[in-house]
């Protein structure tokens, strides 16, 4: 098991089959480590204050979140309330090989299990 | 002949929830005469119930009163739509109140009124017009430009509800004919904090949401006339028409 500041670190797979997220694009990247998350859907914000590994979780769905999430080398995108990604963020997706998994659950209960999942419990 | 017009191309009326009910049309053109505009745009937001009774307290003035809309686009970016008279924009009206969902809560969000050239309240409107479209914001873009008209980005500078904060950078894709700076930062302060954004043209607006905003910042534009034509050869400075930056 891999700790980084008492963070377990997974593995996108493992949130994917706890979250039973469906993969638009990624699955052949689902062994990428995820360090920690972050949530935002200004992406001004996310540019400003996310951190490489991150696991992004958002609702917006617009192409520019294919540059950030690639620009700040994030671990993938999650999009919550069942949002689907734009065709043309799909096709971004594709290109720059950024994961984009898309989750039924609201941003507040997708945080909350990543969140859970990601953080060593009881100190 | 080409002249200097000096063109306010963003102001709310009482319309807007968030406007001041005295900007109620009358009281909005002796205030933009007063300042010396020589051209205004009704950008109220998601709506244009007031555009032609402003046109109407301006009739026989040497004030232009442009059609316009402020949109919010399913990204909560803020774009403004400007056509020369609401025949124009009606279409335009028609597609973004189909797709504005909610309806107004006055006591939270403050009265949509609708006032006619009298001063007298007409009705209120009932929409959310604080919320978003669930509309794209290309869609948005592609549909303003179908109908004729010009789309400028709002305030890019802000720090909410302008495609800077919303989606990081401008998109490629269909172009904004313009894109707006604040009144606190200006063409100039624009131009030095964006210099990625050389290629677009810049334009200053007062936003007036209150009578005593009408003159804090306009745009002089150098064209024949103030149609959305000359605004447009402007903008891409052809024949001579130009934004004096």
């Amino acid at each position: 098991m891999e700790y980084k500041e008492g963070r377990e670190i997974v593995d996108l797979a493992t949130i994917v089959k706890a979250l039973d997220l469906k993969v638009r694009h990624g699955a052949h990247l689902l062994d990428r480590k995820v360090t920690g998350g972050f949530t935002g859907d200004l992406l001004s914000d996310v540019m400003a204050h996310s951190s490489e590994g991150d696991l992004w979780i958002t609702r917006q769905i617009h192409q520019n979140i294919i540059a950030v999430a690639s620009l700040k080398d994030h671990a993938g995108i999650v999009l919550v309330q069942g949002n689907e990604p734009a065709a043309d963020t799909l096709e971004k997706a594709v290109k720059e090989n950024v994961p984009i998994l898309v989750s039924d659950w609201s941003g507040f209960e997708t945080a909350g299990k990543i969140y859970e999942i990601l953080n060593v419990r009881g100190g | 002949m080409l002249k200097v017009f000096r063109c306010d191309l963003h102001v709310h009326t009482c319309l807007s929830p968030c406007a001041e009910l005295d900007m109620y049309p009358r009281k909005l053109v002796e205030r933009c005469l007063a300042v010396g505009l020589d051209a205004v745009a009704i950008c109220d937001h998601n709506a244009s119930e007031n555009i032609a009774w402003v046109r109407r307290c301006a009739a026989g003035t040497p004030l232009t009163v442009l059609a316009g809309m402020e949109i919010a686009s399913r990204e909560e970016v803020h774009l403004l739509a400007l056509f020369d008279i609401v025949e124009e924009l009606l279409p335009l009206q028609e597609w973004i109140s189909r797709h504005l969902p909610g309806r107004n809560d006055e006591r939270r969000f403050g009265c949509q009124a609708i006032v006619n050239d009298r001063d007298e309240v007409e009705g209120f409107c009932d929409r959310l017009l604080i919320g978003a479209t669930e509309l794209p914001l290309q869609a948005i873009v592609e549909r303003i430009h179908d109908l004729g008209g010009l789309a400028v980005a709002s305030h890019i500078d802000r720090e909410s509800f302008s495609i800077l904060s919303q989606l990081g950078f401008i998109v490629p894709g269909p172009p904004f004919d313009a894109l707006e700076l604040s009144p606190e930062t200006g063409i100039r302060g624009g131009r030095i904090r964006y210099p990625e954004l050389e290629q677009f043209s810049f334009i200053t607006s007062s936003d007036a949401h209150h009578i005593r905003d009408i003159g804090r910042a306009w745009t002089d534009v150098r064209m024949h006339a103030v149609t959305v034509k000359e605004l447009s050869m402007a903008f891409r400075k052809r024949q001579g028409r130009t934004i004096e930056e």
